[in-house]
């Protein structure tokens, strides 16, 4: 799942590097459009549904974080 | 008191509010007193810098803060206009819009005025001075503000052109005067409503906010951009403040009501809803209606080269689901017609261009006559004297209670997030800027929101590597989410591309 979201990360923003940023929010890694795109691509790779109450900078911070909420919101964990 | 500049406004509304909030960002806060001494000392400054200038549009690259706020009154104190940049958009379009506008000035922060460098207008920093100590001369400001009439440039706002750089779309001082006397004469402003604003500060949306706080002394909280990506975090910042109104682009709106975040996060203190810039479906809006009986919402229509917006329908009765809302009927001292094909008037039912006749339209795109002389032209109804109209090229029909019905677009310009985009700018940039492809087609997919790229090349092209030579000419709203790679696109007889049949596909495939 890592290798899969970080990919999905570099097709949405290939100009950036997630490897090196603690905090993709803050760092200005990823605006508001991004993070429409990566929660429908999320949704759409996990078959998941996220929750309105769970999009928060926080969990869009790091990988861990975005693993952290494909699996609260109801994602298999490989 | 003769409306002519809007500061003369707001120098009234700051001796009556004085101590009062007039903008709230965060943590920080700024009276109107502060606040009219502050964009006094600016324009003191100004002047010293830009001489017998006036008139002059002068540039602002500053993200949405309080500084940018002191920045538009300073430049406006000087007597020049404001012409707000977004941090966001890459540099070499910044460029290309300095080098066709040629502001006087542009004022920014020291952390960005190394993109200045290069670039042959001067650049300030206002975080460079020592505004505790910094003079300001009111009479003589006064006396330069003098000079000016209601006519002149009040903003620029630069909005999506098809040849790759933006067009500049001049608004003057009485053009708001108009809407704001418009919109007071059925929404009743008194000064005591608190905006949540999260309009970019490139969008005229900001600048009616602007108007609502220098006229009627409302207060302004500026809501982060970052907010919008998370909308739950936006609704409790709009409850906490106490916000009161909200002028939104519905994309937002509709995915809170897609999140069923209205259920759980309650607005007691939202009285006025105003939305505008896109189509809000009314499913989503009815989420918004049902959840908020005591609030008051009005759908806003109307293209930036007339001030904000031309018609409102105000929502009285709970429109039915299976009907799109209507943009409803002129404002007061706004007259809107639509022609048909043949230049005439069209009948009730029948589908045309919209255009608006008034005191509302825009003296022009700055710079550039060609495209000026394309969408302001003589009214084709009066062969008497001279008389401007403005062509949208937006297509719609009176419905039989009088109210406008929105169709779709004579051209390829479309509404994204609340962005205008010419989608010729963006094959423009591709075939010949970059030359990335041979020919391509943009279309865009309304389900889901994207813009659909189709292209000839001799090579396979990752979607990577376009994103990657977009994003340093196009900000990312005006990047396509889908390319797809076509031996040969479909052309009409005359051999040019033919759009409507890539739309027509991408928006059956459901």
């Amino acid at each position: 799942m890592r290798e899969e979201i970080m990919a999905m990360l570099t097709e949405l923003r290939p100009e950036f590097d997630f490897a090196n940023s603690d905090d993709f929010v803050a760092d200005g890694l990823l605006d508001s459009f991004d993070i429409i795109s990566l929660s429908s691509m999320l949704e759409e790779a996990y078959s998941i549904m996220i929750d309105g109450l769970d999009i928060l900078p926080e969990n869009y911070s790091s990988i861990d974080a975005l693993i952290a909420l494909v699996r609260k919101s109801g994602g298999k964990t490989e | 008191m003769v409306k002519m500049h809007l500061l003369d406004f707001f120098d009234q509304t700051a001796k009556r509010k004085k101590g009062d909030v007039a903008v709230e960002h965060n943590e920080t806060c700024i009276t109107f007193e502060e606040l009219r001494i502050r964009a006094m000392k600016l324009g003191s400054c100004l002047i010293e810098k830009l001489g017998n200038q006036d008139c002059a549009p002068v540039a602002v690259f500053l993200p949405k803060e309080i500084e940018t706020i002191v920045a538009n009154l300073g430049i406006l104190y000087s007597a020049n206009s404001f012409m707000n940049l977004d941090i966001k958009t890459p540099k070499k379009r910044i460029d290309n819009i300095i080098a066709s506008v040629r502001p006087a000035l542009i004022i920014t922060e020291s952390r960005y005025i190394k993109c200045f460098a290069d670039t042959s207008v001067p650049a300030i920093s206002i975080d460079d001075y020592d505004w505790n100590d910094m003079p300001y001369d009111e009479g003589a400001l006064l006396t330069r503000r003098r000079r000016c009439i209601d006519t002149d440039p009040f903003c620029l706002i630069n909005t999506s052109g098809s040849t790759g750089t933006p067009k500049c779309v001049v608004l003057n001082h009485r053009s708001f005067f108009d809407f704001m006397d418009a919109s007071n004469e059925r929404f009743h402003f008194d000064g005591t409503e608190i905006i949540g604003s999260l309009s970019p500060v490139v969008f005229d949306i900001y600048d009616f906010e602007l108007c609502m706080m220098m006229m009627y002394g409302s207060r302004i909280i500026l809501l982060d951009a970052m907010l919008a990506a998370f909308p739950a975090k936006l609704l409790e910042k709009v409850a906490d403040s106490r916000v009161s109104f909200i002028f939104w682009v519905p994309s937002i709106m509709v995915s809170i009501a897609n999140m069923n975040l209205l259920e759980r996060i309650a607005l007691p203190n939202l009285k006025l809803v105003w939305f505008a810039g896109e189509v809000f479906p009314t499913k989503q809006f009815l989420a918004w209606y049902d959840r908020l009986p005591d609030t008051v919402f009005a759908n806003l229509y109307g293209p930036i080269e007339i001030t904000l917006d031309c018609t409102y329908y105000l929502v009285e009765e709970r429109p039915p689901e299976s009907e799109p809302l209507p943009i409803g009927i002129p404002y007061y001292n706004t007259d809107v017609i639509i022609i048909n094909e043949k230049d005439e008037r069209c009948g009730i039912g029948e589908e045309g261009e919209l255009c608006v006749r008034g005191t509302s339209l825009a003296m022009g795109y700055y710079n550039n006559p060609e495209k000026t002389r394309e969408s302001f032209v003589q009214n084709p109804l009066n062969h008497s004297y001279p008389e401007l109209i403005y062509r949208t090229g937006d297509v719609v029909f009176i419905r039989d209670d009088g109210n406008i019905m929105f169709v779709g677009r004579k051209d390829s310009l479309i509404k994204h997030m609340g962005y205008r985009i010419e989608l010729g700018e963006i094959e423009h940039v591709l075939e010949n800027q970059l030359k990335l492809v041979k020919y391509c087609c943009a279309v865009y997919r309304y389900s889901k929101k994207e813009i659909v790229l189709f292209y000839e090349a001799e090579k396979d092209i990752s979607d990577k590597e376009f994103r990657l030579a977009l994003s340093k000419v196009f900000p990312t709203y005006m990047i396509p989410s889908v390319y797809i790679k076509t031996d040969e696109l479909p052309r009409n007889t005359n051999g040019k591309i033919d759009r409507l049949t890539l739309k027509e596909k991408v928006n059956a495939e459901e």
